[in-house]
């Protein structure tokens, strides 16, 4: 069946089985190969985007479920100024090895910082409790979301003076 | 990866489309809501509807309501705005205390309440909570809506008294009247964080005043509790001054009349120990948070 | 120089380094953009799609196998099966280790999950859909599931297609001196025994193992683009097993998402791969899903233990013997070095003074999947180092000692390196006691034991509250294999090599036979030649992982990288720096002897202001300087080093834990790590490893377990029944350091990839055990297995729990 999707801001229409899932509707029919998937069981949550503005895990929709909605992946985080905080916070506290998880890890970040903006470590580990890393032992995501969200605030407060 | 089998897809506009939907094709359609049962099983082919029914889009489904007299979840609510809506978090903390040990934030943004509840999985959290909470269940058919109070909801594991031509529309729970002392709470015992349960229990409990159990709810998860609860506990409390030694007497009896199955969470000795525990332990929650004690 | 924007390249914006230090890592602009390319982001024009039919019996036999099914399905390009093979001779494939092992099924299956048909469609979900069309008709077996049956006269034969082969016995191999072990425990004033097993786990990376292998119209020449930590060693076994020549054959190992082991063996969905693409003639990709990753690819440990330990009464060790049971599966498929059947364990000796040390290491076939070598283990070292660690902590229960004090009896003295130890390895340097000090200073331990105390006092009053336990652990490691003398893989030996070019403008290409699979050696590798030649990092191009653009070596795991490419990479260096001087002197026509190395320049000694930078020198060497006759043009040099020892790096570890004993649930609260890998090229990838490791020790030591019913049914077949930690089961890791340099590296450094999760679970164990006053329970320490052993009946977990 046609659906149409807008992903990372631009409308998307393609025929495709319903039972195709989310995932890989976005890595097989769009090539936006950021998004991975590394579980099947929507444990991992390397497959992590956002639909509607909230992270799924995307092994876990159809991709005719997102017909008529707005999908955003890792590859709509960097804007025209650049890399959005949160990428440039990952990388300066070395919040990434194997560089597989992040993706996922990225969008439930941008989306727990724009929800919280000041969060405890408590409630950024709470926040990425569904997706696994096998790399960092989590310390420098965690590291990564707090330098994030203190540099926003800096930011924040730079403009409003 | 993991795939489903082909099937044919619908997406409803109202629990009315829905009801058509599901009369016209029979048993072979599923309803799909956010998936996170359903999907994983046909991916394992154990589930291979032939239509599924997209309700993501009815809107009578949605949204949270609380009168005076109960808090109205529809059964499209995801588990992520239970969690977000602080007033449930007052009337039934319970509710908050099950949220939050549900499977992890991502999977609560999309899984919903009915989906939770209609899956029946023995070891569902909320499935124990809104038993022992004495919710009812309003469900939908051809034939018009009717009501099915939790306790007389679950038939078994993955069987409830939602038909295949029915679909649920929202859970009621009952709040005690004003005045009355009232607290719940839930714990869970887990391998880990977004495990199933291990164990779960959960407990509400109103206070008369002068301070006897008016009345209590306990839900038991994943320990094989008939329809998720411990009525023998219950009983043994209701009227009674709720001492350390009728809690321990409580904790006893929902651990001796539960029916746990060894799997690789645990053995059965442990599996009942915990009954008795958790629920010695959501007792005094509940207890603490009614001001109880 | 163009500036940097710090908003598009915030690594290259932020201090940059000419050598050893924290620097940010050049590869992850293109990991935070989505722009890594691993090996399932690979479409090629044509491409077909595998998928594996697999067997759901641990132990059957094969009556019968129709495929006309699935070759009907419309969009089916191929079916292939294990008689398709045999008239290949592809059937069955040598392992690493002396046996073989079956590509796709021909007689009987010999574990749940193993490969019996290969479809080929044109696209993945077909693939999928036409598995379920291919009748198999099984006779089932009686599985050999509990590896202590394994051996009994009459237990089901798994290998019958051995002629000759009455039992499951794979090989006996012992180390250390058994006599005087003996006579050590014959003399002993006290012995501690206990059984311990380190269980089947699964190193599970994050991304799955998968491939596509394409071979080439044109060149005619087999391109294949795999998940895989050893590239080079690839190439040689798809050599051997296809007979295509081996310059015939390009392996790319692209970005790869996590190995720990997963990614060194050679699993039967390539080779299916490979041969479908030969008879299809279209690239053929298979991305493993991650229940055949888990039922299927190598798993790790599955050593059932009995330890004995001899002492003096107040704790001095005298003797160490173990007996090892050790699981090996349907086929002895371990990748690791090929003279040692148990890998590295007999370095169980661990970091004490041990004079008399004996083990005794019986490998047995069951029903069970191949493997045994993964996961982090430096070859069986995390095994040989759990076996210490419990043992000495159960001798301090049974004495009444304290654990930190039987350690500080026991741990060896710096003036003693290089050690040679009681199963022969030499140790080539240390401090341990410095390190433990460190950790316990840092834990607080003498604070941690009062806490403890009063703990246990109000939970004996009340019977409430959470108890606290502390762990130790004091590890060392052994990595950096070979020699190749003593190391291979099959028959290849251990070393590895590095080439560098010089440009003509001064930057230089580093082309190396090992891997990453997120350690970082981009950036790593690019500080080693900015350390010997004076230039940025950023001046560096690290080439790796193409068999087409790198020299030939064994890859990486162990723990290999910095000891052996790291050292050739710095040797490579150092002889390009011994060549820019020869070019440097015909510049300055003045004799090399006159001249020194300094900061990136040649310079005349006493006139410093005379003198040529690398790349002016660079310049010269590519241009038309006339250069003396046995000077070759150009500016390039090149190693293969092969390393006179391993490395040894070691550490003192300290876990707190809180377990609550009514329902057995723990909680790690701290993990202090102090960690000695000599000098650290770069101390944030360092402990990003740490870290990591740590983790997974946490994993290991309270939930991962492959378990397997008496039917043989795999019980860890999912991520919902395989349990990884999650950020909420993991502490904030406290690191410290020691920096104890290797006298035999190039650069004093030893490897670190591994060291945490050889070390952290004793540690964890440890604690927990001590917490709840229990001698010994196995891992994993589910709340479940706490509660079991407090009642003193600690589950069997590499079993149904009943």
């Amino acid at each position: 069946m046609e659906i149409t999707v807008t992903v990372n801001g631009r409308t998307r229409t393609r025929d495709v089985e319903p039972r195709l899932l989310l995932v890989h509707l976005l890595r097989d029919e769009l090539r936006l190969t950021g998004t991975h998937w590394g579980c099947d069981t929507s444990n991992c949550g390397a497959c992590a985007v956002w639909l509607d503005g909230v992270p799924v895990k995307s092994c876990t929709v159809l991709a005719v479920m997102a017909d008529g909605h707005e999908i955003r992946t890792v590859e709509g985080l960097e804007g025209p100024h650049g890399l959005d905080q949160i990428q440039i916070s990952f990388v300066q506290c070395h919040g990434l090895q194997c560089g597989f998880c992040t993706p996922g890890m990225l969008m439930t970040a941008r989306w727990l910082l724009d929800r919280v903006p000041d969060p405890t470590d408590e409630q950024i580990r709470e926040a990425i409790s569904g997706q696994t890393c096998r790399c960092t032992g989590y310390e420098n995501i965690v590291r990564a979301i707090r330098h994030a969200a203190a540099a926003e605030r800096d930011a924040a407060e730079r403009g409003a003076r | 990866m993991q795939l489903p089998a082909h099937f044919e897809y619908q997406r409803a506009r109202s629990v009315e489309h829905a009801l058509a939907l599901l009369s016209r094709h029979g048993p072979e359609a599923r309803l799909i809501a956010g998936g996170h049962s359903l999907i994983p099983m046909m991916k394992l082919r154990l589930a291979q509807p032939e239509l599924l029914i997209d309700i993501n889009e009815v809107p009578e489904l949605g949204g949270i309501e609380i009168t005076e007299d109960e808090i109205r979840i529809g059964a499209l609510v995801r588990h992520t705005q239970l969690l977000d809506c602080a007033e449930v978090g007052r009337s039934a903390p319970m509710l908050h205390d099950a949220e939050r040990v549900i499977a992890d934030p991502l999977v609560r943004n999309r899984g919903t309440v009915g989906g939770s509840v209609c899956q029946a999985d023995p070891s569902e959290d909320l499935s124990g909570a809104f038993s022992a909470l004495r919710a009812v269940a309003d469900i939908a058919g051809p034939a018009g809506e009717r009501t099915v109070p939790m306790r007389g909801f679950f038939h078994g594991p993955y069987q409830t008294a939602v038909g295949p031509d029915e679909l649920l529309l929202r859970l009621r729970v009952p709040l005690p009247a004003p005045g009355l002392r009232t607290g719940s709470a839930y714990r869970k015992v887990s391998r880990r964080a977004g495990d199933w349960a291990v164990g779960a229990a959960g407990a509400a409990v109103t206070l008369a005043p002068d301070g006897t159990v008016a009345e209590v709810g306990i839900g038991l998860t994943a320990l094989g509790a008939r329809e998720f609860v411990a009525t023998e506990a219950e009983d043994l409390l209701r009227g009674q001054r709720p001492t350390p030694e009728a809690i321990d007497a409580a904790g006893r009896a929902a651990a001796q009349h539960c029916e746990p199955v060894a799997d690789q969470r645990g053995p059965v000795e442990y599996k009942r120990h915990l009954a008795g525990e958790l629920t010695r332990r959501v007792l005094r929650d509940a207890l603490a948070r009614a001001g109880g004690r | 120089m163009t500036l940097v924007d710090p908003r598009r390249d915030p690594a290259a914006a932020a201090p940059v380094p000419n050598g050893f230090g924290p620097m940010l890592r050049k590869e992850d602009g293109r990991f935070v953009r989505g722009r890594g390319r691993f090996v399932d982001d690979i479409d090629l024009p044509g491409m077909l799609h595998g998928a594996v039919l697999r067997s759901p019996y641990a132990h059957a036999r094969i009556v019968s196998i129709d495929t006309g099914g699935a070759l009907a399905h419309p969009k089916v390009r191929a079916v292939i099966t294990g008689a398709d093979l045999e008239r290949r001779g592809m059937a069955w494939l040598p392992t690493l280790s002396h046996d073989v092992a079956a590509v796709l099924a021909t007689d009987k299956v010999r574990y749940q999950g193993q490969e019996i048909a290969f479809v080929v469609a044109e696209d993945r979900y077909s693939a999928r859909d036409a598995l379920a069309l291919i009748d198999v008709e099984y006779e089932p077996l009686a599985p050999v599931v509990d590896a202590r049956r394994a051996l009994d006269p009459d237990a089901p034969l798994v290998r019958d297609e051995v002629p000759g082969r009455a039992d499951n016995h794979v090989f006996d191999w012992e180390a250390g001196d058994a006599a005087a072990t003996d006579a050590a425990f014959a003399a002993a004033e006290h012995v501690s025994t206990c059984d311990l097993l380190y269980p089947r786990v699964h190193p599970a990376p994050l991304e799955t193992c998968g491939i596509v292998a394409a071979l080439d119209p044109v060149t005619d020449r087999l391109v294949v683009h795999c998940t895989t930590q050893a590239p080079h060693a690839h190439r040689t076994l798809y050599a051997t097993l296809t007979g295509i020549p081996e310059h015939r054959i390009r392996i790319v190992a692209p970005d790869i998402g996590g190995g720990f082991g997963n990614k060194v063996a050679l699993y039967p969905g390539y080779l299916c791969a490979v041969y479908a693409a030969t008879i299809t003639g279209a690239p053929v990709k298979w991305t493993e899903d991650r229940s055949e990753n888990l039922m299927s690819t190598s798993f790790a440990r599955d050593y059932h233990m009995h330890g004995e330990i001899a002492a003096t009464k107040d704790g001095r060790i005298t003797g160490l013997r173990v007996r090892v049971l050790a699981d090996h599966g349907a086929f002895n498929g371990t990748s690791q070095p090929s003279k040692f059947p148990a890998g590295f364990f007999h370095i169980f000796t661990g970091s004490y003074a041990i004079q008399a040390a004996h083990c005794r290491v019986t490998g047995v076939y069951t029903n069970k999947a191949p493997g045994g070598v993964a996961y982090a283990c430096s070859f069986r070292i995390t095994e040989a180092s759990y076996l210490v660690e419990r043992m000495v902590d159960v001798l301090a229960f049974d004495l009444g000692l304290d654990p930190a004090q039987v350690r500080r009896k026991n741990l060896l003295r710096p003036e003693q390196f290089p050690y040679r130890c009681a199963t022969g390895w030499v140790y080539d340097s240390g401090d341990y006691p410095r390190a433990l000090e460190q950790a316990l200073e840092m834990a607080e331990y003498a604070e941690l034991r009062a806490e403890q105390a009063q703990r246990r006092a109000e939970y004996e009053r009340t019977g409430e509250g959470a108890l606290l336990g502390i762990g130790l652990s004091t590890f060392t490691e052994a990595v950096g294999a070979g020699p190749k003398k003593q190391m291979d893989i099959g028959g290849l030996g251990m070393a590895d090599a590095a080439e560098l070019s010089v440009h003509p403008d001064g930057t230089a290409e580093l082309r190396l036979s090992c891997m990453s699979q997120g350690q970082g050696h981009e950036t790593t590798f690019a500080q080693i030649i900015a350390h010997e030649l004076g230039i940025s990092p950023y001046a560096v191009n690290v080439v790796q992982g193409d068999t087409d653009r790198t020299p030939f070596g064994l890859g990486t795991y162990g723990s290999r990288s910095t000891p052996v490419s790291g050292a050739a990479a710095a040797t490579a260096a150092r002889r390009v720096r011994e060549r820019a001087k020869l070019v440097a002197a015909a510049m300055l026509e003045i004799s090399p002897a006159d001249l020194e190395w300094e900061a990136g320049r040649w310079q005349v000694r006493g006139d410093p202001a005379a003198g040529a930078s690398l790349a002016e020198i660079a310049r010269a060497a590519h241009g038309s300087l006339e250069l003396p006759d046995d000077l070759e043009g150009q500016l390039s040099g090149r190693c293969v080093y092969n390393p006179p020892n391993l490395t040894f790096p070691f550490g003192a570890y300290v876990c707190v834990v809180e377990v609550d004993p009514g329902t057995g649930q723990v909680r790690v609260r701290r993990f202090v790590a102090v960690d000695d890998c000599g000098v650290r090229i770069n101390p944030t990838v360092v402990e990003g490893q740490i870290h990591g490791g740590l983790a997974d020790g946490i994993g290991m030591a309270l939930m991962e377990v492959l378990a397997f019913d008496t039917d043989g049914n795999h019980l860890g077949a999912s991520f919902m029944d395989y349990l990884l930690p999650t950020a909420l089961e993991c502490p904030s890791w406290e690191l410290g350091q020691t920096v104890t340099p290797s006298p035999h590296h190039p650069l004093g450094a030893k490897g670190i990839g591994e060291s945490a999760t050889v070390g952290a679970p004793a540690a964890v164990v440890n604690a927990v055990l001590d917490a709840i006053g229990v001698r010994h329970a196995d891992m994993p320490l589910t709340p479940a297995q706490v509660w079991s052993a407090m009642r003193g009946r600690p589950l069997r977990t590499d079993l149904a729990v009943r």
